[in-house]
C-alpha cells in the first residue's frame, strides 16, 4: 500500500527518496554509484561540468554494466580531470587531440567490434565521445558531422557551458547573445556576443536523421539519466548535449550552478526534449515559468542587461527568444509539439523580430 | 604501478591524492532548525520527527516518538485546537500539513493494536502526589511514572479526566478513548483514586509521606455575573450543564436557551443542548472577529443550525424573554454599551463566560502566592512559592487549554524529577527556528490536504455521536509525507547526488550523510540545492 502513495514531500524533484523502492531511484542516489569521475579532480568549485559529467557517465555505466570506453576532446574537462601524474577517470578513457574527439570515437568503436568478434564475444564494449561545445559545435564539428553521417556506434556528449572556459572564456558558436566573453566585451552599440551568429547542433545532429538526440542539464538529474540509459539502449550514431553552468565564465555565485541551470529550463532559454530519427518524440515541460531575467540576474556575463544603465530592448529580445523556444517546442502544457522545430539562431537572424 | 610509457598512461582515480579540501573558504555543516510546528505546540511535541516515521509507515515508531511529550494522542487528535498547523510552513506553499489527523491517526493505530507504555525499569521509591487527574495531572504523572517515582492521584470527579470528561462533549471525544488513553497510563502503575477531594493539602503530603505535590486542579467553577432576573427564568452556569449531560445523558432544561459568552465553552454548551433538542441561540457582546472561541468549532455550530445574536449584552432575564442591549465596538474594539434595548425570547440563560479556580482549599497552603485565582509558578521549575509544591494546568494559566496544561504537566514532572534528585531543572533551550525562506520549495510537489469526513449537520442534531471522523491509512500516510521537513534532514539524497566533487559520503538509511572535507571544496552547491535547509556555509576557521 505505502508504494501506490505518491512521494509529495519532494516529488520525484529530488535526487532520491527514502521511501521510494530502490528500484525506482535514481543512479546518484545509490551509495555504491559508479563515480566514473572520482574526487580529487581539479575543477573550479561549483564546477557544472564535473557534476554533469559523472551523471552522465555513472548512467551510461549502469546501461552498459560497465562496458564503456570514453574519449575525450580538449577542454576543461580533459584538463581537469588528467593532470599528469593524476587522473579521476575510474574507467578506460583516451585523450588525443582538441578536434578529433568524434573521429578516435568512429575507430575505437570499429576496433572493439573487430576485437570482440575475434575472441568471440557477443557484445562489444560501447563508445562514448565527450567535449565541451567548443570541441563539439566549432573544432570538432567536421568529425562530429561524419560520424554522423556514417552513422557510427558512438555517444557524443557535450558539455555545453557556452563558451571557451579552459583558455579563459572566449565566445564559441555555442554562445548566447548578448553575453559578455572574453573576446565579445562590452563596447559598441551592442555589447557582448553578437546576435545573429552561431549554430544550434543538436537540431543539426537531427537534421543527420541520427537514432537519438536530446538536450539535458544537470537540474534534472531524472531527465538526464533516462536520457542517456535511452541513448545506450541505441546502436548508431547518439548526441546529447548537457548545459553545464561554468561559475567562473558565467560570473556565478559557485552555489548556484544547478539553480542557473534551473532557470534556464524554466526560463524556456534552454529547451530540454529529446528526439528519434529526426522528430522529436518528448519535450520537458517547464514547471514555473520565469521571465528571463531571472536567469540574467544571476550571471555577471549579464551584468549589463540587469544594472541601471541596462538597455530595456536587449532583455526584451531575449525574452522573444525564450518564448519563441517555448512555442517552437511547446515547453508549456497548453502548448503542442506538432510543429518542426527551427534553430533559434533563424529566429536570430530574422529582421523582423 | 602499470608498466607503461612516460606521461602517457595515467592509473584510474590517482587523484584521489590531491585532497582538494584545501581550497575551501567556506565550509558546509548540518544545521538542525525547529520546525515552527514543534515550537508552536503547547505539549511540546517533535511533530516533524513523527511525521517523518509516519510517512515512512513505522506507526508505531512514530507513536512513541510522539508520546515521549503527550500521553494522549488519540484525545489530542480530537479535541487540540492545532494551532501548530497555523504556523506550518506548507502553509505559503499550498496547504498546512493536517498534523491533527495524523496524529489522531496514531492514537487510534496505537489504540487498535493495543501498543502500552514501557513500565520504568527501575524504582526510585520517591512518592508524587498529584492533585487532579485532568490533562495536567495525567501528563505529569505519565512522565513522573516514566522517570520510576511512584505516583498518587487524587480526582475529586467519580471518574478521571476532569475536563476532558466534564468539560469537553462526547461528540468531540468519545469517553471510550478518553478512558482507554487513561488506562494506559493505570497501567504503568500510576494509582488515581476517585471521588476524594483532598481538603488539607499540606496534611496530606505529610501524613502520605510525600516527597512532591502537583496542583492540576483545573479552574473548575463557572464565572457567574449578576444579571437581574425575575424569578422564573432559570440561569444555569456552563460546566454544571456539561458535566450533567456526561453524567446523565440529558438536562432538563427549556427549549430556548440563550448561551451567554464567546469562549470555546460557550459553543461546546449550545452545539450540546442543540443535541438533546433545545434551541440555543449564543449571546456574545462583541462580533465574530472578536471571538476567542475556535473557529472551526464556530463554524461547525453555525452548520448545525445555532444561532448567534452578536454585539449583544443580556442585560435583564424575565419570565420568558431577555432584555438585551446593544453594544458597538469602539476604536480599540472594546463593546461599549448604546442605550438600545431588544426583547430576546429565551426561557433560560447558560453562562459560559469564563471558568475559575477553586481557592478554597489551595488558599489553605500557606505562604502559597496567588495572583487573581492562579496558582503563581516560577515559569522555569513550575514551583510554587512553597518549596516541594508545584502546579500545572489551568490552575496555574491563563491560557487554559489541553494542550497547554499537557505542556504544562511534562515540564512540571521533569521539574519534579530535578528537584528529587537535588538539581535545579532548566527547560531545553529552544534552537533557530527554520523559516520558510531557509527552504528551497522547488523541491516539493503541489499536494492537495486531505480533510476528515464529518457527519452531516442535519444528522449531528439528534446525537452526541462523533463529528469528525479520522483519515484512512491511506490518507494519513500522505498528510505525513505532505510534511516539508523544515530545518531537518528528511534523507532526499539531494547534497550526495548535486556535488561536483563526489565529497559528501551517504552513511546508509536512516544515518545520514557525512561531507568529506578531505574533498570538499565549499562550493556550496548542497547548502543552496537542499530542500530543507538542513546545510550552512560557515567560514572556514585559518
Amino acid at each position: 500500500m505505502l508504494e501506490k502513495i505518491k512521494f509529495y514531500q519532494t516529488g520525484s524533484n529530488t535526487v532520491g527518496n527514502r521511501m521510494l523502492n530502490p528500484a525506482m531511484r535514481t543512479i546518484q542516489a545509490s551509495e555504491d554509484r559508479p563515480n566514473s569521475l572520482i574526487s580529487g579532480h581539479r575543477a573550479c568549485q561549483g564546477c557544472g561540468e564535473a557534476l554533469g559529467a559523472r551523471y552522465a557517465i555513472d548512467a551510461a555505466m549502469k546501461a552498459t554494466n560497465g562496458q564503456i570506453m570514453l574519449v575525450n576532446a580538449t577542454g576543461c574537462l580533459e584538463v581537469f580531470s588528467t593532470p599528469y601524474p593524476e587522473s579521476a577517470w575510474q574507467i578506460p578513457w583516451i585523450h588525443s587531440l582538441f578536434g578529433n574527439a568524434a573521429s578516435v570515437g568512429s575507430g575505437l568503436a570499429a576496433a572493439a567490434r573487430i576485437l570482440a568478434k575475434k575472441h568471440g564475444q557477443e557484445n562489444a564494449p560501447r563508445i562514448i565521445a565527450q567535449g565541451g561545445d567548443g570541441g563539439t559545435t566549432d573544432i570538432g564539428f567536421g568529425p562530429l558531422s561524419g560520424m554522423f553521417e556514417r552513422n557510427d556506434d558512438v555517444l557524443y556528449i557535450c558539455y555545453d557551458n557556452e563558451a571557451y572556459m579552459n583558455t579563459g572564456v572566449q565566445r564559441s558558436s555555442a554562445t548566447p547573445p548578448a553575453a559578455r566573453t572574453a573576446t565579445t566585451q562590452l563596447v559598441g552599440d551592442a555589447p557582448g556576443a553578437d546576435w545573429g551568429k552561431g549554430k544550434d547542433v543538436p537540431l543539426i545532429a537531427m537534421a543527420h536523421g541520427i537514432p537519438y538526440v536530446a538536450t539535458a542539464t544537470v537540474a534534472d538529474l531524472r531527465d538526464l539519466e533516462n536520457k542517456v540509459t535511452k541513448a545506450m539502449s541505441f546502436h548508431g550514431a547518439r548526441y546529447i548535449q548537457i548545459l553545464v553552468p561554468c561559475p567562473l565564465g558565467w560570473g556565478l555565485n559557485s552555489s548556484s550552478t544547478v539553480t542557473a541551470a534551473r532557470l534556464a529550463m524554466e526560463t524556456g532559454f534552454f529547451p530540454v526534449y529529446e528526439a528519434e530519427y529526426g522528430k522529436v518524440t518528448s519535450v520537458r515541460k517547464i514547471r514555473q515559468k520565469q521571465p528571463v531575467l531571472n536567469y540574467l540576474k544571476l550571471q555577471r556575463r549579464y551584468a549589463h542587461l540587469t544594472g541601471k544603465k541596462a538597455d530595456p530592448n536587449v532583455v526584451a529580445r531575449l525574452q522573444a527568444m525564450c518564448d519563441q523556444n517555448i512555442k517552437n517546442f511547446g515547453l508549456l502544457d497548453d502548448d503542442n509539439t506538432e510543429a518542426a522545430p527551427v534553430a533559434i539562431q533563424a529566429f536570430e537572424r530574422n529582421q523582423s523580430v | 604501478m602499470k608498466k607503461k610509457a612516460f606521461a602517457v598512461t595515467l592509473d584510474p582515480a590517482t587523484s584521489l591524492s590531491n585532497h582538494t579540501g584545501s581550497w575551501r573558504t567556506l565550509r558546509p555543516v548540518n544545521v538542525f532548525k525547529l520546525p515552527p510546528c514543534n515550537n508552536q505546540c503547547p505539549a511540546g511535541e517533535n511533530i516533524q520527527q513523527w511525521l517523518y516515521y509516519a510517512g515512512e509507515g513505522d506507526y508505531e515508531h512514530a507513536w512513541r516518538v510522539l508520546t515521549e511529550e503527550n500521553p494522549l494522542p488519540a484525545c489530542m487528535g480530537r479535541v487540540c485546537y492545532h494551532t501548530c498547523e497555523g504556523k506550518c510552513n506548507r502553509g505559503f506553499l499550498d496547504e498546512s500539513v493536517g498534523i491533527n489527523s495524523v496524529e489522531r491517526f496514531l492514537g487510534d493505530y496505537a489504540l487498535e493494536h493495543n501498543l502500552g507504555f514501557k513500565i520504568p525499569s527501575r524504582e526510585t521509591g520517591k512518592k508524587v502526589l498529584i492533585i487532579g487527574s485532568g490533562p495536567a495531572g495525567l501528563s505529569a504523572a505519565y512522565q513522573l511514572r516514566r522517570f520510576g517515582h511512584k505516583v498518587h492521584i487524587v480526582e475529586m470527579g467519580q471518574e478521571p479526566g476532569g475536563m476532558m470528561r466534564y468539560g469537553i462533549p462526547v461528540y468531540r471525544l468519545p469517553r471510550n478513548i478518553l478512558d482507554a488513553e487513561i488506562k494506559r497510563i493505570t497501567d504503568m502503575g500510576v494509582e488515581i483514586e476517585c471521588g476524594r477531594k483532598v481538603e488539607n493539602i499540606e496534611a496530606e503530603k505529610r501524613s502520605g509521606n510525600y516527597d512532591a505535590v502537583i496542583l492540576c486542579l483545573g479552574a473548575s467553577i463557572s464565572t457567574n455575573v449578576d444579571i437581574p432576573q425575575g424569578d422564573t427564568t432559570s440561569i444555569l452556569n456552563a460546566l454544571n450543564v456539561l458535566g450533567e449531560i456526561e453524567t446523565k445523558g440529558d438536562i432538563q432544561i427549556a427549549r430556548r436557551v440563550a448561551v451567554y459568552g464567546g469562549g470555546n465553552t460557550a459553543v461546546d454548551v449550545a452545539r450540546s443542548l442543540r443535541r438533546i433538542g433545545a434551541e440555543p441561540i449564543i449571546v456574545y457582546r462583541r462580533n465574530r472577529d472578536k471571538m476567542p472561541a475556535n473557529e472551526e468549532e464556530m463554524d461547525a455550530a453555525i452548520e448545525e443550525g445555532i444561532q448567534v445574536k452578536w454585539l449583544s449584552t443580556i442585560a435583564e432575564a424575565r419570565k420568558d424573554s431577555l432584555k438585551i442591549e446593544k453594544m458597538v465596538l469602539d476604536e480599540n474594539g472594546k463593546p461599549k454599551p448604546t442605550g438600545e434595548y431588544e426583547e430576546l425570547p429565551a426561557d433560560a440563560v447558560v453562562l459560559a463566560i469564563g471558568q475559575n479556580v477553586d481557592t478554597s482549599v489551595i488558599s489553605k497552603i500557606s505562604g502559597l502566592n496567588m495572583e487573581k485565582d492562579s496558582v503563581v509558578i516560577d515559569n522555569e521549575t513550575m514551583m510554587t512559592s512553597v518549596d516541594g509544591i508545584f502546579a500545572a494546568g489551568d490552575c496555574a494559566s491563563t491560557d487554559r487549554t489541553v494542550t497547554r496544561a499537557i505542556g504544562m504537566g511534562k515540564h512540571a514532572a521533569r521539574s519534579v524529577n530535578a528537584y528529587l534528585n537535588g538539581r535545579a531543572y532548566k527547560k531545553a533551550e529552544k534552537h533557530e527556528i527554520a523559516k520558510f525562506e531557509d527552504m528551497h520549495p522547488w523541491y516539493y510537489t503541489d499536494a492537495p490536504k486531505q480533510i476528515r469526513e464529518e457527519l452531516e449537520a442535519a444528522r449531528r442534531c439528534g446525537t452526541f455521536d462523533e463529528v469528525q471522523k479520522g483519515l484512512t491509512e491511506e490518507n494519513a500516510v500522505f498528510e505525513a509525507r505532505r510534511c516539508l521537513s523544515c530545518g531537518n534532514c528528511m534523507e532526499c539524497d539531494n547534497c550526495y547526488g548535486v556535488c561536483p566533487d563526489s565529497a559528501i559520503i551517504k552513511l546508509g538509511a536512516g544515518k545520514g550523510y557525512e561531507f568529506n572535507y578531505d574533498y570538499c571544496k565549499g562550493c556550496g552547491v548542497c547548502a543552496q540545492e537542499c530542500p530543507c535547509g538542513h546545510i550552512k556555509m560557515v567560514p572556514e576557521q585559518i
